[in-house]
């Protein structure tokens, strides 16, 4: 019975473990520090969607997220990168490529920019490397 | 623009506001083609669309609702599209303040996701959504329908029925845009109509259908989903800047509500 349930047990932890290798380590640091940011625009009645995106930022490149947002809300999309990566910074552009007039939250390792569009339809979030080499990013996004 | 108040905490913890919004640029359609897009992320939830829909007035939430519909359907598709329908009611019941649909809503969900085999894990997430709504914590019951949605998506991919989430996402917009072109409806209004624009997001559901295995495609309903998503694209196209008038909206409502009858429906489509 005791060793029915120990290879149960490491079957299990088997499991949770191979379940969180497929996030790699730098991508789960980044998506807390994302989520870290977002939390405090929760303080303003944001609410946290719970969805994510991450990926790789490089040098001269944009790591665009394609969205789809509703006229009437308010939004903050809310980034964190990991070591070698120094600095980042988010942009929203809108379906033709425009880059949109946003209010951004900068520091370092963590970046955000807030935006209540006018149409509703498809935006691009880009999270671009300002300093640093090339690490794993996180994206969230908040709403009201 | 959005208040930066929020922020206070972050500036007395060290960091750092900058406001560059004088600073444009652009960039190309062909790496706009290549940006990442998946379901969890690119397809707004009911939540966002209820939460823009309120930015007008006071919606009457609980005219919306609509009646039990059968828990019982033997076709895995319809379960899924109806799942979706429902977690959609859900956020309803939630705008509503209604903790009583809320459990209703709450206990159909967990019977169609057990119908789908999907986790045992669900059956805890249905305990929350009774204690929340008991305790009128909206805030965190709209948390807790989205945190479901996601598990049970999350299920079906272990389950090696990914297919089948694309169908649970749809059911929920193809709802959700039912209540959102009935209420605006009865009290037209510029403002809201504008979050009837989404083609890129039609698009690209319609996209992921089309990615799906082709005997599932080929099932008679999915197919006729299939079909008529396509038609709700050219009429949520507007150009930017266009505001639906109220003969656009009867024209979406009416498609998306043939739509619902058919998912609810026990008869396969004509």
């Amino acid at each position: 019975m005791n060793r029915t349930l120990l290879i149960s047990f490491s079957v299990l932890v088997l499991a949770v473990s191979a379940t969180v290798r497929a996030d790699s380590d730098a991508e789960v640091q980044a998506r807390k520090d994302a989520l870290d940011l977002a939390a405090a625009f929760s303080n303003d009645g944001f609410k946290v969607r719970d969805g994510y995106s991450c990926g790789v930022v490089k040098p001269h490149d944009h790591s665009l997220v394609a969205v789809n947002l509703y006229a009437g809300n308010q939004y903050w999309f809310s980034a964190g990168v990991t070591e070698p990566a120094k600095k980042i910074a988010v942009s929203v552009y809108d379906e033709t490529g425009k880059q949109m007039i946003t209010d951004s939250y900068d520091n370092g390792d963590k970046a955000a920019a807030g935006f209540a569009p006018s149409n509703s339809g498809q935006y691009f979030v880009s999270v671009d490397l300002v300093e640093g080499e090339p690490s794993s990013f996180c994206l969230v996004y908040s709403y009201k | 623009m959005i208040r930066l108040v929020a922020l206070g905490a972050i500036v007395l913890t060290g960091g750092i506001i900058v406001a560059f919004g004088a600073e444009t640029g652009r960039i190309p359609a062909d790496q706009l083609a290549k940006a990442a897009m998946s379901d969890s992320f690119s397809i707004p939830t009911p939540g966002e669309l209820f939460s823009a829909l309120e930015k007008s007035g006071k919606i009457n939430w609980a005219g919306q609702y609509r009646g039990p519909i059968p828990v019982t359907y033997r076709d895995r598709a319809q379960i899924s599209l109806n799942l979706g329908g429902l977690i959609a009611d859900g956020f309803i019941a939630v705008e509503a303040k209604d903790g009583q649909q809320v459990k209703n809503i709450g206990s159909d969900i967990i019977k169609l996701a057990k119908a789908l085999g999907v986790s045992e894990k669900l059956l805890g997430r249905g305990s929350s959504i009774n204690e929340f709504a008991e305790n009128n914590e909206w805030d965190t019951l709209q948390e807790e329908l989205e945190a479901t949605q996601n598990e049970v998506k999350s299920s079906m991919q272990s389950h090696s029925d990914q297919d089948l989430v694309i169908l649970v996402t749809l059911g929920g917009w193809i709802r959700g845009t039912q209540v959102v072109t009935s209420a605006i409806l009865q009290n037209y209004d510029e403002r809201s109509a504008k979050v009837l624009r989404q083609p890129a997001l039609v698009h690209f559901m319609q996209s992921k259908i089309n990615e799906i295995s082709p005997e599932l495609r080929n099932e008679p309903l999915v197919k006729d989903v299939s079909e008529q998503l396509g038609k709700i694209e050219k009429l949520v196209s507007f150009p930017p800047g266009k505001t639906p008038d109220v003969e656009d909206v009867r024209k979406v409502n009416a498609a998306v509500s043939k739509m619902m009858e058919e998912i609810e429906s026990k008869e396969p489509p004509k």
